[in-house]
């Protein structure tokens, strides 16, 4: 058991956690009843890809993905006062976390917003029509109509 | 990324998501969803994601809460589960 | 009941599948691992060449906002159309259009709960406040979009704090006099307006004779001296209509949403 946790466990503690954060939010998509509950653990569904995500490009012992502007600033002007031109600007990638997940993320963000907006939108449909934002409720509604025609 | 800061804020993002998916009251949930939401701002400024942490905080902490807030006032406020 | 048995056995499976998966996992913040370095005998991640070739390339020392405007500029594009096609969708099924109620004319029978500062003065502390912190919450956000090359920010937080001003109007006193200082009107078009600018500056390149995108061609146009430049200043101007777009869909969606599509009366 121990050596499970510490082979398993402990150097993927942060995925671990991802998944049960993911499950709940799924358990809660299929299981719950209302529908803003179930919106709410699509949102939590989502935000834990996000995590899975933006995990993958973590770099021990690195800092933000802005780069020393200052540091870089200068380094520039002495290499063009030595007349070497538009020479590489030495930068260690292992010094910067990994910019390309921050990216791709930043607009699912934004565009996860718009999406829930449009599902609260529908929500309010669902229930100027129908008086309720429970599902079983709704569906039987809908089976009432369709016995009626 | 420190370690420590990293396991904290993870388990408290546990409870909140628990929490704001069990409670009855869809107000209460919107707010420790709000909540949620900055958890996981503070877990991207952590992880050094400074640009999502900032996207996360206007977003998942201020904007998303207050639609859902206006979906609730505007249908219902109990929820059966 | 059942539905929970069922949701409880699903979710086991599948995070039994998952969990098995990230034992495969590279370790959490290993720097050598696939996504930050690249296979082994491979060809390297690309993230490498935007960390090492981003500040030459581009002179803009924030990563994120270079690729997010620049390298990756297609997808902010279309995720930008993606959050207009969400505010479009949102007018289509919401919003109710009815003669009286037509954007500029005065609602005839002010509805029971709008509560304007005159009327309740419970509120007038909060109103006050609320309209005291607006413009220095959009002189802020102002800042983030403006000076996203430099530090954490862009258009997209920009234009979502620009929104949430918006909001915080709408909330605390109420949405009939802020509609009046952002109709409809303006912020749809605002709207348009800002997918317009980014795809001109996508459009630009293409007099020249080059890419679709390709800021650097620019350089003439925007006198800048260099293509780097050019790339910098073109970010800027992208940035600029993606935050505009993303304010007014932000502000949209609440108004709609909060009023059932009415437009007048409000939380």
């Amino acid at each position: 058991m121990q050596s499970f946790f510490q082979e398993a466990v402990i150097p993927h503690f942060n995925f671990w956690i991802y998944v049960i954060i993911m499950m709940v939010g799924l358990w809660s998509v299929i299981a719950k009843n209302n529908l803003i509950k179930k919106l709410i653990g699509l949102s939590i569904f989502q935000t834990a890809i996000l995590l899975l995500y933006v995990s993958l490009g973590v770099k021990e012992g690195a800092t933000i993905p802005v780069l020393d502007h200052h540091a870089l600033i200068e380094s520039s002007h002495s290499e063009s006062s030595e007349g070497s031109g538009k020479k590489a600007i030495a930068i260690n990638p292992d010094h910067y976390a990994n910019p390309l997940p921050h990216v791709l993320m930043l607009t699912a963000i934004v565009v996860g917003v718009a999406t829930l907006g449009v599902a609260l939108a529908l929500t309010q449909m669902i229930y100027k029509d129908f008086g309720t934002i429970e599902e079983d409720e709704v569906l039987k509604k809908i089976k009432a109509l369709h016995d009626d025609v | 990324m420190i370690v420590t800061f990293d396991i904290i804020i993870l388990v408290f993002l546990v409870i909140a998501a628990i929490i704001s998916l069990s409670v009855k009251d869809l107000l209460a949930a919107a707010m420790v969803f709000g909540i949620y939401g900055f958890l996981i701002c503070l877990l991207w400024a952590e992880m050094g994601a400074v640009d999502v942490a900032f996207t996360e905080a206007t977003v998942g902490a201020g904007v998303s809460t207050v639609l859902i807030v206006a979906t609730i006032l505007n249908t219902r406020r109990k929820s059966t589960d | 009941m059942k539905a929970k048995i069922f949701a409880s056995i699903a979710v086991a499976i599948t995070g039994a599948v998952l969990l098995y998966a990230v034992s495969d996992f590279p370790r959490f913040g290993d720097p050598r691992s696939p996504a930050n370095a690249g296979v082994e005998g491979g060809s390297p991640s690309a993230s490498l060449y935007y960390i090492e070739n981003t500040y030459r390339d581009t002179k803009v020392p924030n990563l994120v906002t270079a690729i997010l405007a620049d390298y990756r500029g297609y997808d902010t594009m279309f995720e930008t159309v993606v959050i207009l096609t969400a505010g479009m969708s949102i007018f289509a099924i919401l919003r109710v259009l009815r003669r009286d109620d037509a954007p500029g004319a005065p609602a005839s029978a002010p509805d029971s709960s709008d509560h304007s500062i005159d009327g309740d003065h419970h509120r007038i502390i909060v109103a006050t406040t609320c309209r005291i912190a607006a413009p220095l919450i959009q002189i802020f956000a102002l800042y983030v979009v403006a000076h996203g090359h430099h530090s954490p920010g862009g258009g997209f937080q920009g234009g979502v704090m620009l929104g949430a001003s918006f909001i915080l109007l709408a909330l605390s006193g109420s949405l009939r006099d802020t509609l009046v200082r952002f109709s409809e009107q303006q912020y749809l078009r605002l709207a348009f307006i800002g997918i317009l600018i980014y795809a001109g500056f996508g459009f630009l390149p293409l007099w020249v004779g080059r890419n679709f995108l390709d800021y650097g061609a620019l350089s003439g146009l925007l006198m800048t001296s260099g293509e780097e430049m050019a790339r910098s200043h073109s970010m800027l101007g992208v940035e600029i209509g993606v935050a505009m777009t993303v304010m007014s869909i932000m502000f949209a969606i609440f108004a709609n949403l909060s009023t059932r599509g009415r437009l007048h009366g409000g939380l």
